[in-house]
């Protein structure tokens, strides 16, 4: 299980160098196609149906995890002697235990559920610390530039070298795991990421005529930063954001699986994947494939998600399948358009 | 010119840029200067305006007046204040005093604010107006001033073409109602027909205000109306300064002549009847110069002299200062 994807890195560089383009087509565009694809995001959602899949499934399951302590049918940790290895209410199971009890008698619905809300609030946690830190990280080094780029930046290499699942392992070891120190962990191992593509966005934006001029009127530092360059900021960052969410997503999965992130009584998906394949001699594969079927489904929505939004908060590329729309003929077909 | 008149003064300034190393290990940095040991002054209500070619350096010194790029060596003076080592918040402050119209109108306004927040911006941070809205009526006055249309302050900068765009950042630079403004050809991204316009307005608000111009532009065309004294600049080095009517009546460089030469004249039969000077050779390389004057490469009059040394800017005639062993 991979726990950094070099390739992530590229993408983001990518994603900055999209950035860029993107300013000089809004500036001085045509009225008309302007118009023509300002229809916003969501209507582009709304024609993308692999992104729209992975939205509804992304809410269904946000969802389901705030909504666990109601909608599960019991506790997660509630251990049933005379009901284990229950079947699933399809296998002649009852209503009681939907999806059946595992070797201890837990509830295997309910653990799923549970299991979700691990998974997304460490997801999302990590990223808003991890993306702040790194966001506010890049923001310094690519805007002061000079010595203390190079020294910041350097910093992040070095960081970046150090393989993260031996941080991981090394930190749980001393602190133990828990939902706290793994996110903690997740997000001292996942800034870099957010640091390096803000600096590259700054780097460009830093050239660009207007904040040269906001400096010449006058403008504190700060109010470079935060007021005119930061805004260049807000699409590469929201696509990283999603793309980030789903790694951390694995990640923590990963450590859990391994036994150093979630522990009992803790529940996570990474955690009943391990404890089913422990018990796998009492023959039902099913428990190890839940979690992991869940895992796939909600990283694949993240990722499908992040590659609409990647489109539909770039106008440039907006423009281009309105163009390929209206080449087809489609545009003028669909209502509205 | 008595130094009370006299608003801005370079002396010696020399702007160097690093273009990598030379030598094993990189011990022998490379540089260029981009300009090189330039004088001259710039009086209050003047407009000097400062001719040259791409890479001639003139820009770089528009940049370095405003402190936006570090000088070399030399120093410059701002209303008898020494502004050469200024920075952080003095130099926030001192922005007040000093402002620049840029080149593109279309990459200077920032996309996603209106005009009421780019022009009131200025008078925001520097504590002149506490918001946009408390701002509007200067807003307003300045928009009217530089002739844009009343409800323009609520409308974003792709609203406007791009000679409107230009008239917009007038404003924010007039804002602080500073003293003394670059304008780094504010005119060569517009159409021909909308230019007159822009430099007419530049022209009364400099009446109405006494404002001091340093004008920068590529060719000597445009600058000839507004200016009072021109510069010309080549290869990072002063090579003439003078009265507007000496520099195209009594040109004393052979490369302004070349200049004037290639400025079309608006009457066909003299048009035809004049010779044209064409350049030949290159622009030395300003990293390594050659010894003695810099245009010898492209100087249909050089001589053995001009290519063992450099010549001085000397005053040929009374405010009219040449780099020439020929005039």
């Amino acid at each position: 299980m991979s726990y950094q994807h070099p390739d992530q890195y590229s993408a983001g560089r990518a994603e900055a160098e999209h950035a860029e383009e993107t300013e000089e087509a809004r500036s001085g565009r045509p009225f008309e196609i302007e118009a023509a694809t300002h229809g916003g995001p969501f209507r582009e959602l709304v024609r993308d149906k692999l992104g729209m899949t992975a939205l509804v499934v992304l809410v269904v399951l946000v969802l389901a995890a705030i909504l666990a302590p109601w909608l599960a049918p019991s506790d997660p940790n509630k251990i049933g002697p005379r009901i284990r290895m229950r079947p699933p209410v399809w296998h002649g199971g009852t209503w009681s235990h939907p999806l059946g009890t595992d070797w201890q008698g837990y509830d295997v619905l309910s653990r799923l559920l549970y299991g979700a809300r691990t998974s997304l609030f460490i997801g999302t946690v990590v990223v808003l610390v991890a993306g702040t830190a790194g966001v506010l990280y890049g923001l310094y080094a690519g805007y002061r530039g000079g010595r203390a780029d190079r020294w910041l930046m350097g910093w992040v290499d070095v960081q970046v070298s150090f393989p993260g699942l031996l941080l991981a392992m090394l930190l749980i070891a001393l602190v133990g795991g828990s939902v706290l120190s793994v996110t903690a962990i997740l997000a001292v191992n996942g800034w870099m990421v957010f640091a390096r593509l803000t600096r590259g966005v700054v780097l460009a934006a830093k050239e660009r005529p207007y904040v040269e001029a906001a400096e010449i009127v006058g403008c504190t530092p700060r109010r470079v930063v935060f007021t005119h360059i930061l805004p260049n900021l807000i699409t590469p960052l929201a696509t990283l954001s999603v793309l980030e969410f789903a790694r951390i997503i694995l990640a923590e999965a990963a450590l859990s699986y391994l036994g150093l992130g979630i522990q009992y009584p803790g529940v996570s998906w990474g955690l009943d994947v391990a404890r089913a394949q422990d018990h796998e001699l009492f023959g039902n594969q099913w428990l190890i494939l839940y979690p992991g079927i869940l895992l796939s489904i909600t990283v694949l929505s993240a990722n499908l998600l992040s590659s609409w939004m990647r489109v539909a908060l770039d106008p440039q590329e907006r423009e281009k399948r309105f163009a390929g729309r209206a080449i087809r003929g489609g545009a003028a077909a669909e209502p509205g358009t | 010119m008595s130094e009370a008149d006299t608003l801005v003064r370079l002396d010696g300034v020399t702007v160097t840029f690093d273009v990598g190393r030379d030598g094993f290990w990189g011990r022998h940095p490379k540089q260029l200067r981009a300009v090189d040991d330039v004088s001259f002054t710039i009086g209050r209500g003047e407009t000097l305006g400062l001719v040259g070619e791409s890479g001639s350096g003139k820009s770089t010194i528009g940049r370095a007046l405003l402190r936006r790029t570090p000088v070399a060596s030399g120093t410059i003076t701002f209303d008898g204040q020494d502004i050469t080592h200024v920075r952080g918040e003095p130099l926030r402050r001192l922005r007040r005093h000093m402002q620049l119209v840029f080149q593109d109108p279309y990459a200077s306004l920032n996309p996603r604010m209106t005009v009421a927040e780019l022009v009131s911006e200025p008078l925001r941070v520097h504590g002149m107006a506490d918001s946009v809205e408390g701002a509007r009526p200067v807003v307003s006055a300045l928009l009217e001033r530089c002739g844009l249309p009343a409800d323009a302050a609520d409308r974003y900068p792709h609203a406007f073409s791009g000679g409107q765009r230009q008239r917009v950042g007038i404003a924010r630079a007039l804002a602080l109602e500073p003293a003394f403004i670059v304008a780094d050809e504010p005119v060569s991204a517009l159409d021909v027909s909308i230019r007159a316009q822009v430099v007419n307005l530049l022209q009364d608000l400099q009446r109405e205000r006494n404002l001091t111009y340093l004008f920068i532009a590529h060719d000597l065309s445009v600058v000839r109306h507004i200016s009072h004294r021109i510069a010309i600049l080549y290869c990072g080095k002063l090579v003439e300064l003078g009265p507007t009517a000496d520099i195209y009546d009594r040109t004393k460089h052979p490369y302004t002549t070349a200049l004037l030469s290639s400025v079309p004249i608006p009457d066909p039969p003299l048009q035809r009847s004049r010779t044209r000077i064409v350049l030949a050779g290159e622009v030395p390389n300003p990293v390594d110069p050659p010894p003695g004057c810099r245009f010898q490469t492209r100087c249909p009059m050089a001589e053995a002299r001009c290519r063992e040394q450099a010549p001085p800017l000397e005053e040929k005639a009374p405010g009219h200062w040449a780099a020439c062993w020929l005039s």
